[in-house]
């Protein structure tokens, strides 16, 4: 068997894994839909939304929003993993490390997308923002990508830690800055285009590469026991 | 905590009995420290001298510009040391030495300091020149996102204990807050381009008289020889706690 096909065959089962076990608690997905759908409409009370200032502030909450579930869930996808001492057993398998950070960041990506499926039109219909169309799809493919790829590293990093739920969001806010803002400015242009803006898409997929490629070579240091 | 002691033990640095205690594993012999205190402390006195004799005061701004004699060769130092805590995390990670993690970790103590204060002392100079002690300027925001990262990685040193997983988990933070601040700094630079660009106080080194210029230059001597000598104590009390918590460890498991 070619090294390609073991490489997908391992990462597919440990996705696999982590999927059915989701779909049996729904304990990640729902909080976090939940979790993503309150802060939608708490900051919509803390910033008094109206019709002349919707622009400016919609598309920052809609990624706050998200930003703030996804650390909810990816601290969980990784705890999850410690608390039976299932990462040891993971380790120990002859499965390449590599392959170990693809599942764990498809994973992370498929349980943010479920929610952002979910969020963005219910975000739309009570922002009344017009989001739900085709344009939006790089924005949020891209700009879930980078709260993903760093967020699957540090979640292995503060998994092993005490008080990982606290640290996960210290050490992930501050490095996710670039995607914030370049998300935020992507949706706020394409809500209300304006003439000149800077490369934002560009600027979140260079992001994306240099993190994904950092993510994909130091997660093996993290994990190794 | 039994774990944590036998990841010290079996450490793959070389053991604390086969070292001798006092100058091996210090970066400099004890008189190399000595003569670098000695040198610290002269050019810091002539840059300080400097900076209030030998500079004219600014035409515009007056006595408050020669805070920048101190500010930027804080803010100089402080990203030398993120720069060394970059270079020494890839190192720990590449070798397995805990010598570069002690390294790293100096860096990263001393470089928080140096970002505060550099943060404090600009917002000091802001006040009186922009009427504000904080603006959402490129350069500005990077620093305090900079100085979150790294107390982010004072925090994950301090839940992790020096333990060897604690060392890794830190590195790659290392390196990845390090390469995360030119994007940052391109973000908040396009961010913010809608805004009237504010007047730094590098912008206006091109028409500066060469007695600023060279007062500068003695005061980024100055820091900079003061953060080499101050890296050299932080490393070495970083190499006393490994040893000591070892021995300890050692101590315990002899029974």
């Amino acid at each position: 068997m070619s090294n390609t096909r073991l490489f997908w065959e391992q990462t597919l089962a440990i996705l696999w894994k982590d999927v059915r076990c989701e779909l049996r608690t729904r304990q990640i997905w729902l909080a976090m839909g939940m979790f993503a759908l309150l802060t939608l409409v708490v900051f919509n009370f803390a910033f008094d939304l109206r019709v002349d200032n919707q622009t400016a502030v919609a598309p920052g909450a809609l990624w706050i929003a998200f930003v703030f579930a996804s650390t909810l869930g990816l601290g969980r996808t990784m705890a999850a993993e410690q608390e039976q001492g299932a990462m040891d057993r993971l380790l120990l398998c002859p499965v390449d490390r590599k392959a170990i950070f693809a599942a764990k960041l498809l994973g992370n990506l498929v349980f943010i997308g479920a929610v952002e499926v979910v969020a963005v039109p219910v975000f739309a219909a009570i922002y009344n923002v017009p989001v739900v169309t085709v344009a939006v799809l790089p924005i949020l493919a891209l700009g879930t990508l980078g709260i993903a790829s760093l967020g699957t590293l540090f979640a292995a990093i503060t998994a092993n830690t005490r008080a990982r739920e606290v640290l996960l969001p210290i050490l992930v806010f501050p490095l996710l800055v670039p995607v914030v803002i370049g998300a935020v400015k992507a949706t706020q242009g394409m809500i209300d285009p304006a003439g000149g803006e800077p490369p934002w898409l560009g600027l979140i997929a260079a992001f994306d590469v240099i993190f994904l490629s950092i993510a994909a070579v130091t997660f093996r240091y993290v994990i190794e026991e | 905590m039994q774990t944590v002691d036998r990841d010290l033990v079996s450490s793959r640095a070389p053991s604390a009995r086969s070292r001798a205690p006092t100058t091996r594993g210090t970066l400099l012999g004890r008189y190399g420290e000595l003569a670098l205190a000695g040198a610290t402390a002269l050019v810091m006195l002539l840059a300080i001298g400097m900076a209030f004799f030998y500079a004219p005061p600014e035409a515009v701004q007056g006595n408050v510009q020669r805070i920048e004699y101190i500010h930027v060769p804080i803010a100089w130092t402080a990203f030398l040391a993120f720069f060394i805590v970059f270079v020494a995390s890839a190192l720990y990670l590449w070798r397995k030495d805990e010598r570069w993690d002690w390294l790293a970790r100096s860096g990263a103590e001393i470089g928080t300091i140096f970002t505060t204060l550099a943060l404090i002392t600009g917002s000091l100079w802001g006040r009186p020149v922009w009427g504000a002690w904080w603006a959402w300027d490129a350069r500005m925001t990077t620093t305090l996102i900079l100085w979150f990262i790294y107390v982010g990685y004072l925090l994950l040193r301090s839940y992790t204990g020096r333990s060897a997983a604690g060392a890794r988990a830190a590195a790659v933070l290392g390196i990845v807050g390090f390469v995360d601040v030119p994007i940052d700094y391109l973000s908040v630079t396009w961010w913010r381009t809608l805004h009237p660009a504010l007047q730094l106080p590098l912008g206006q080194q091109a028409q500066a008289p060469a007695s600023v210029v060279v007062t500068l230059m003695v005061a980024l001597a100055a820091f900079t020889l003061l953060f080499g000598y101050l890296l050299l104590l932080v490393y070495r009390l970083q190499r006393l706690q490994s040893e000591a918590l070892r021995l300890r460890a050692r101590a315990e498991l002899d029974g």
